[in-house]
């Protein structure tokens, strides 16, 4: 294989385009994880989930699986809120949340998988947009449409995420009840309400995310249980409950599977994400930026 | 009962069950009832680290994996017997549950379960990557042509080896449950930190434990390639074991020994009955429903239905 | 062996030196000095968030101090993890009871006396049970020893973890917030507990904010503020220097 300074330029770039859209997938970990302390590896089960909507409403009515996502976000938020009300009810609440709490979120990202594969068969599936064929050439450098487009919206997303955890009062609130539930109480805030609201928020981010999905590559249900190596392992690089630290620990992860992808063959790309998750929890647990 | 008294018994109901299973007809029998068998050993393995210690294990698959592979890696370099995949598979799986409990069980038990993801996955891209064992063509496996014990086929071999590898990991639970290691387990279980400031060296339990749980996993997964004649990574690296092994214990009860075999015959005869009058995907369902259910609204399991039910009957 | 010597020499039990511990940009001890002598009644107060909590954690272990030392019986055990000094006879109850709620009362005895209290006094397995007992009685729990650990009253869950805190035979034992929140007569049952657990030679630090029962309890008083010691002495003259009364205005 020739080794050229177009061929890493493009690695590169292609590492910065997936990175964000990893951010966007990750995000939701951030806030339910990092910051509320929930485990759930459920969330790419809803990531899925928001693939497959995006692909049977561009199916049926050939609708932008984006804008679908943005307009069906609602559902996913209230999908959030009951099952962040079943756990708190059923573990939270009873202190049971390291074992059982776990167990159960795996038994949805489970369900969620088998569920789909009843439905939709183990086929991979994708959508057809208006840009899904368009690269866009800059000297040797190519951009493609399908990767750059995603990469926008993921980085509105998590900018908005951003803005609205730190200059609203709810999304104030939600940084707040990561650090001190007590004197979140006192001024007179329901805890649970804004957990459960900061919940709802990342499996709303998590269906989004799914569309973005589906446009960057075709679908297929187990898929999910890859991406759950990807967002831990972006949310503990970054430090965990740090937005900032999850765009930079995205950016990382995805540099570096576009590295290896390239240079070392795509069927290395899973062990990335999950070897480097391993490597940080067993040498640096707390993240690159250390706490 | 003693450990010793409890031991002879478990051997002697394993020669029983042996010996009784030559008298039954028919074949399917042993097919049937292999897959129940590796479900015992696993849940029984997995409620070790996880139902007496607290940490959930996500990654049975790659410990069985383990376990497969190593047979296969011996079967290819000089054709090992049996007994030596066996032993091999065991040490190797618990050389991987030492190493990555070394690793990862100073921290919270959350990141623990997250890494031993991470764990199946990365040993999955191996293994796919890895012409020796075959790859993600997979391998091929020839039973030996020469039966021992007189046996009339095969498989008749490996489903006596499993029920005696049943008999070992139920009595390995049990003398780890009963004993002050298993006290110690349990505190870490209920409150680590005041486990650890009670004077329990928290640390060194856990990795044994993950050590003993990992390589009883890979014990079942040993017989394998023998079993299929055929190994590949898709199906070596399943997700069934992961949910069924956590399932079971869960159903079952994870407070003794008993609960994953309850768990493991239960649920592991209904997926054999579904999987053959419905379908395999169904039995998948089945099982991650009946495992959110329990977890939810039965968190000590059948054995704890039962415990409730004596506490009951002794109060009135 | 030089340290033990002269510990035993001015019988100092516990030494902590210098010690501070840092959470982030938030310094939560800074340069605390503490020393207990064997037998001692130290009473160490504070208001909230002043670093009491954060001190025992670094002094059993449970955190580790980023400056400073920790030395116990002239050995230094800074480096070495709780259950390492537990076993020296550095034993502490839980501020909220961290009870074993899946074993019984009695059972949740047998695990300290089975891995701290056996690295030095041989007790054999048959004699666990009774001197487990013996423990229960002495706090007033032997009555429920087969009750589940996790369904005692608030009093209960303090007198286990006292008991549990017994069992490892410590020569020094940090009592946390054992009284907070109890009744009256409830605080004296403990303050009993605590004392005739004293009169058997264990060195016993009390953290709490029931004046009384300090005052009452203590041979010398702490007063943390803020994560820094600034007075150590006679209960009396601490209780009353102009320092102290300022720190607790409010409380």
């Amino acid at each position: 294989m020739e080794f050229s300074a177009a061929l890493l330029v493009s690695a590169i770039v292609a590492g910065l385009l997936l990175g964000g859209f990893y951010a966007a997938v990750s995000v939701g970990i951030s806030i339910s994880f990092g910051m509320l302390d929930v485990v759930n590896i459920a969330h790419p089960a809803f990531i899925i989930l928001g693939s497959y909507i995006a692909y049977i409403v561009n199916d049926r009515f050939g609708f932008d699986p984006i804008l679908v996502s943005v307009v069906l976000s609602p559902v996913f938020f209230a999908l959030g809120m009951a099952l962040y009300r079943i756990y708190y009810l059923a573990f939270e609440r009873r202190g049971q949340e390291s074992l059982r709490g776990l167990a159960f979120f795996f038994g949805v990202l489970f369900i969620t998988e088998v569920s789909l594969v009843l439905v939709f068969g183990v086929d991979y599936r994708l959508v057809q947009t208006g840009y899904s064929e368009i690269t866009w050439r800059f000297g040797e450098i190519d951009v493609p449409m399908r990767l750059a487009v995603p990469f926008a919206v993921s980085v509105a997303m998590v900018a908005g995420v951003q803005s609205f955890l730190t200059r609203t009062f709810f999304g104030r609130a939600v940084l707040a009840v990561a650090q001190d539930q007590l004197a979140l109480r006192l001024m007179g805030v329901n805890p649970f309400r804004v957990k459960e609201l900061a919940f709802a928020l990342s499996i709303a981010t998590a269906g989004v995310a799914g569309a973005l999905l589906i446009v960057i590559q075709p679908v297929q249900p187990s898929i999910g249980r890859e991406y759950i190596g990807l967002v831990f392992a972006v949310c503990v690089l970054g430090g965990m409950g740090s937005i900032w630290g999850t765009l930079i620990g995205a950016f990382v992860l995805g540099i570096a599977e576009s590295f290896t992808s390239t240079f070392f063959g795509p069927s290395w790309a899973p062990a990335v994400s999950f070897g480097l998750l391993l490597a940080t929890l067993a040498f640096r647990p707390t993240g690159l930026f250390g706490r | 009962m003693s450990n010793k008294l409890f031991a002879a018994v478990a051997f002697a109901i394993a020669v029983a069950i042996a010996a009784g299973s030559q008298l039954i007809g028919n074949e399917y029998f042993f097919t049937a009832t292999y897959t129940v068998l590796q479900f015992i050993i696993l849940a029984t393995a997995w409620n070790i680290l996880g139902g007496y210690t607290g940490y959930v294990n996500f990654g049975t698959a790659a410990f069985f994996a383990t376990g497969a592979y190593t047979a296969v890696a011996l079967y290819n370099a000089f054709h090992a017997p049996l007994i030596i995949m066996i032993v091999a598979g065991t040490v190797a799986a618990g050389l991987v549950g030492l190493a990555v409990g070394y690793l990862t069980l100073r921290l919270r038990g959350v990141f623990f379960a997250i890494a031993t993801l991470a764990l199946a996955v990365v040993l999955y891209t191996f293994v796919v990557n890895w012409d020796y064992v075959g790859g993600a063509r997979g391998a091929y496996i020839l039973q030996p042509r020469e039966i021992p014990l007189g046996l009339p086929r095969y498989i008749h071999v490996l489903y006596i080896a499993m029920v005696f590898m049943c008999a070992f990991a139920l009595v390995v639970a049990r003398a780890i449950e009963t004993s002050t290691l298993g006290r110690g387990l349990a505190a870490i279980r209920d409150d680590e930190l005041a486990a650890e400031c009670s004077g329990v060296p928290t640390l060194r339990l856990k990795i044994f434990s993950a050590t003993v749980s990992g390589a009883l996993m890979g014990m079942a997964g040993t017989t394998l390639p023998y079993y299929l004649s055929y190994v590949e990574p898709s199906s070596a690296f399943s997700l069934s074991y992961a949910v069924n092994s956590i399932a079971m214990p869960l159903i079952g009860g994870m407070m003794s020994w008993l609960g994953p075999l309850i768990g493991a015959v239960l649920l592991g005869t209904i997926q054999q009955i579904v999987q053959v009058t419905v379908s395999s995907a169904w039995n998948l369902l089945i099982v991650g429903v009946l495992l959110v259910l329990f977890v939810t609204l039965a968190p000590n399991g059948i054995m704890g239905w039962f415990d409730a039910w004596l506490r009951a009957r002794r109060r009135s | 062996m030089a340290a033990r010597a002269e510990a035993l020499v001015n019988e100092v039990l516990l030494d902590v030196r210098g010690v501070s511990k840092r959470f982030g940009g938030f310094t939560a001890l800074d340069g605390v000095d503490l020393v207990v002598k064997p037998g001692e009644r130290l009473g160490l107060i504070g208001p909230n968030g002043s670093g009491k909590s954060t001190l025992v954690n670094c002094i059993t272990g449970a955190l580790r101090n980023e400056e400073g030392s920790i030395h116990f019986e002239g050995t230094d055990v800074s480096a070495q993890p709780p259950h390492r000094r537990i076993r020296l006879g550095l034993a502490r109850s839980f501020q909220i009871p961290k009870p074993f709620s899946s074993m019984s009362v009695l059972d949740n005895l047998r695990i300290p006396l089975l891995y701290a209290a056996r690295q030095h006094e041989r007790i054999a397995r048959d004699r666990i049970s009774d001197v487990a007992m013996d423990i229960l009685r002495q706090v007033g729990l032997a009555d429920k020893a087969d009750a589940m650990s996790g369904g005692l009253t608030q009093v209960d869950m303090r007198k286990l973890e006292l008991a549990r805190a017994v069992a490892a035979k410590p020569k020094l034992l940090i009592s946390d917030e054992a009284m907070a929140g109890l009744s009256t007569s409830e605080v004296d049952e403990i303050l009993a507990l605590l004392t005739s657990l004293n009169r058997q030679g264990i060195a016993i630090i009390m953290i709490e904010h029931i004046m009384r029962a300090v005052m009452k309890f203590s041979e010398r008083l702490a007063v943390l503020v803020a994560g820094r010691k600034i007075a150590d002495g006679d209960p009396q003259t601490v209780a009353s220097s102009a320092e102290v009364v300022k720190a607790y205005l409010g409380e």
